[in-house]
């Protein structure tokens, strides 16, 4: 069985998470190994995937863990009040 | 999430501040603030609701501190009480129906990925740019919210599927089709920009 372009697509990320059974693996690795288009797509995937997830992504704003945290401070010592 | 509160016993912790050590509770969340603030962003989609939500989980989260019962990890629990603060945040706003309208109603339909000859790998460094993570930023917020949420949870956040599906009410085998989902329409809108973006110059002077 030779599996065609659009079907690889649908393989890509049980391809990258490693969860493809071996026979499909096989059928996949072999459509890869030989079709430029369907590895450009899975190399361009998964480089998305790496920089999508770094830290440098979703920064906290400023002063984000400031605020936070003095609002927190306020609970606790009204916490604190109520308890005494 | 990071992996420094592994280092931490959070049970110890939690029992500390129950019993009254409060201050605690501020580095007990400390590894937390940006996977609670990144799940706040991914409904509200708008930086200082995304705070508001943030701050009123980890309030929640101190004052239901007693009904903890340890039966998932805390970080797994504190995001939960973050999407049910978002969601119910996203109701008051009366925007829940315009964001449900973005939902594809078609959960079968294949998602085709943007096709190209070959890819030049962008490094990690790219991110040094500003334009480079608003871009991925936005291409992200751009993904209806089913998507958008599994894929944080998922690929952001490293969630495994079994805690995915749970935190979102969902089978796992739907948490595989959304991410998968996620993952092409991310591809498809990103692709041809990202390449266009990637100078031809080298990223890394070899010296």
């Amino acid at each position: 069985m030779v599996l065609e372009c659009k079907h690889v697509w649908d393989y890509i990320s049980g391809y990258l998470d490693n969860t493809l059974p071996a026979d499909t693996l096989r059928l996949v690795q072999e459509h890869l190994d030989h079709c430029e288009i369907c590895s450009a797509v899975l190399d361009s995937t998964r480089n998305i995937l790496i920089l999508t997830a770094d830290d440098r992504v979703f920064e906290l704003p400023l002063g984000f863990s400031d605020r936070l945290h003095a609002r927190l401070d306020e609970e606790l010592n009204n916490r604190m009040q109520t308890s005494e | 999430m990071n992996g420094s509160e592994s280092h931490r016993d959070e049970s110890k912790m939690i029992a500390a501040i129950l019993g009254g050590d409060t201050q605690l509770f501020h580095d007990l969340i400390r590894p937390y603030e940006r996977t609670v603030y990144v799940m706040a962003l991914s409904f509200m989609r708008n930086e200082s609701e995304a705070e508001d939500v943030s701050q009123e989980a980890f309030l929640q989260a101190f004052r239901k501190l007693d009904c903890f019962r340890g039966e998932s990890k805390f970080g797994t629990w504190l995001i939960s009480i973050t999407l049910n603060e978002a969601r119910g945040r996203l109701r008051r706003n009366k925007i829940l129906k315009m964001d449900s309208l973005d939902e594809p109603d078609d959960e079968d339909g294949h998602i085709s990925p943007a096709l190209l000859r070959d890819w030049k790998e962008i490094p990690s460094e790219a991110l040094e740019r500003k334009e480079m993570q608003q871009l991925l930023e936005s291409a992200v917020s751009e993904l209806p919210l089913i998507y958008r949420e599994t894929f944080l949870l998922r690929d952001v956040e490293e969630l495994s599927v079994a805690e995915t599906a749970e935190l979102l009410s969902i089978s796992i085998s739907l948490v595989k089709v959304r991410l998968h989902r996620a993952r092409m329409m991310l591809q498809r809108s990103l692709a041809a920009r990202l390449k266009a973006m990637n100078p031809k110059r080298r990223w890394f002077l070899w010296s």
